[in-house]
């Protein structure tokens, strides 16, 4: 009784602070890409107002199309970040599956040297991965990112995978043995699609931090031919400070993408993290 | 005898090379790009370059780094900053984060999944796209926060945060806070769902409810959660480059007031204006880095963790 007394004012306060906090994380993005559809007197005059017939402009877009190569940095990102994922997934699932399946000297080793990447960042071997990619001649190529991405990706992949394939049960692959299946056999017919949301999981945890990285597209690829989206926004931006029209534009570009993606996969991300990653 | 027989049947169990083929592509990127680096790093810290080539003049660089007034000075701002910028971090976005998780995990709570998914889009938005929105939401050439203020008339108040140098680490912290604070809310979510309804009900009969039962149950029982995330925020603190970077620009201006060690590491590492790149000195300071975040995570998994586990279940 005196619950559902109490309930009401509380539900109306959590929901209070609930919703304005959804506006301060929501607005700026709004800001951006609303203004980024108003001409250039309208985003200064009436910077929080919508678009209107009249201050409606796509100029902003037109200049972006025109003098950055953004299709271009689009098919780079796409390309690391895809072929990243793919490596970080195979390789990952592989060892994952190497270390929960099998007994074999050195196992809890092997998982305590994958998992010291969860925790030392990779950039930290910045300066030597930098004369590696010179000496091998990687510099300014898209391998040199699938490759620092892929070493990226694979502990947390690594260690989240192999959680999930200790569930995966014994009597199926040992009737898969009896009836002569091969070890490779086993783990690409019987339990990769078995640990399919898991790896859907680890996906969307890759592809983030690959798709929104700076730091190695500036050191390792920052030629023209190689730019990603990201770091392309970056200079973009850089050279037209006092255009707000395309810097917004720009920006727009930029987000429309990644929340696209996000509104497919939120569901599984927000799984991904509240059922396996935390235990 | 049982020893020697245990080998025997070592000896004629046939090599499992499938174990070698599943682990081999992963160790050999892993290793080849990951850890052979980071050693590398830590080797390239010990030489100097000298005449084209690499000598070897053991703990100079880092004598340089601490001895020199002019790196030590550096040294010593970025790691202030940072470390003010980690402290942030920890006062502002963990408490604002749990304090969401709390209300989240309410169970008559409607929209949840709404909130959730709104609240953690900055998370996905990458560094250059937040820091320059929020550049030019700040910029005193565009209206949107004066106006803001404005509105609750508070306009007198505005200052351009960003490029006042007492202000502007500050302001880049709550920016990262506000694009990050996705994360707490969601573990912490996460840890508040797998508390066992049982015990809720105990407290519930108890007559514990409402905050009392947030400070004495449910706190004490997601504080392992808690745990994970500070580590995860001081390993990201601490080697946080982008936001900056995209705000600040590589000179982690107004007057290196914004410097930290990841911009103060990319500055020395490839020189910027009159100063050449030295990849010696960034190979120094990135192992500093790399002694901050290794001090960082054995103090949590040594001291923290193991403490903290009594609490699970």
């Amino acid at each position: 009784m005196s619950k559902a007394a109490t309930s009401l004012p509380r539900s109306i306060g959590a929901h209070a602070v609930l919703l304005t906090y959804t506006v301060i994380a929501l607005f700026p993005v709004l800001v951006i890409v609303v203004n980024s559809f108003k001409s250039r007197n309208a985003i200064f005059r009436s910077p929080l107002s919508l678009p209107t017939s009249e201050t409606f402009d796509l100029i902003g877009y037109q200049t972006v199309m025109a003098q950055g190569d953004f299709v271009q940095y689009f098919q780079n990102s796409l390309t690391v970040t895809v072929a990243s994922l793919f490596f970080v997934l195979l390789f990952g699932a592989m060892a994952a599956f190497a270390l929960s399946e099998y007994r074999f000297k050195g196992n809890t080793m092997m998982g305590l040297y994958l998992a010291l990447g969860i925790m030392i960042p990779i950039r930290l071997g910045t300066v030597a991965i930098l004369q590696l990619m010179v000496a091998s001649g990687l510099v300014n190529t898209l391998t040199a990112l699938i490759l620092v991405y892929t070493a990226q990706g694979l502990p947390l992949a690594v260690f989240i995978l192999s959680e999930f394939m200790k569930q995966v049960s014994d009597d199926l692959k040992n009737a898969g043995r009896i009836d002569g299946l091969s070890e490779y056999r086993i783990f690409f017919r019987l339990v990769l699609p078995l640990v399919r949301p898991a790896m859907a999981t680890v996906a969307v945890f890759t592809m983030i931090p690959i798709w929104n990285d700076l730091w190695f597209p500036l050191i390792l690829a920052p030629s023209e031919a190689t730019k990603t989206v990201t770091l392309g926004a970056q200079v973009f931006i850089g050279q037209f400070v006092t255009n707000w029209n395309a810097v917004l534009a720009a920006l727009s570009l930029a987000i429309l993408p990644v929340l696209i993606l996000y509104f497919f996969f939120s569901r599984q991300l927000i799984r991904g993290i509240t059922s396996g990653a935390v235990k | 005898m049982s020893q020697q027989s245990l080998e025997h049947s070592q000896d004629r169990r046939p090599t499992r090379w499938h174990i070698a083929v599943f682990l081999a592509p992963a160790l050999l990127v892993y290793t080849a790009v990951m850890i052979l680096p980071l050693f590398g790093t830590l080797q390239l810290s010990l030489f100097r370059s000298i005449d084209n080539s690499q000598v070897f003049t053991g703990f100079d660089n880092f004598r340089t780094l601490f001895g020199d007034p002019r790196w030590s000075a550096s040294f010593w701002n970025a790691l202030g900053n940072n470390t003010w910028f980690f402290i942030i971090h920890m006062l502002v976005q963990n408490p604002i984060g749990v304090m969401l998780a709390a209300l989240l995990s309410s169970p008559q709570l409607r929209f949840s999944a709404f909130y959730r998914t709104a609240i953690f889009i900055p998370t996905i938005l990458s560094f250059v796209i937040v820091g320059f929105a929020w550049k030019l939401i700040l910029s005193p050439l565009w209206g949107v926060a004066p106006n803001l203020l404005d509105l609750v008339g508070l306009k007198s108040l505005f200052v351009p945060w960003l490029g006042k140098e007492e202000y502007a680490l500050t302001t880049l912290s709550l920016i990262s806070v506000w694009q990050f604070v996705g994360i707490p809310m969601m573990l912490i979510y996460a840890a508040m769902l797998s508390i066992p309804e049982e015990v809720i009900e105990a407290a519930e009969c108890d007559g514990v409810t409402g905050f009392s039962q947030f400070w004495k149950i449910k706190l004490p029982l997601i504080l392992p959660s808690i745990g994970i995330i500070s580590i995860l925020t001081f390993v990201g603190n601490f080697n946080a480059f982008d936001l900056i970077y995209s705000a600040q620009g590589a000179l982690a201006g107004p007057n290196y007031s914004t410097d930290i060690l990841g911009t103060f590491l990319y500055r020395t590492f490839f020189g910027f204006q009159l100063q050449t790149g030295d990849p010696n000195m960034g190979a120094t300071i990135a192992s500093m880095m790399f002694f901050i975040i290794l001090a960082g995570v054995c103090l949590y998994l040594f001291l923290i963790q193991t403490r903290l586990r009594r609490y699970q279940f």
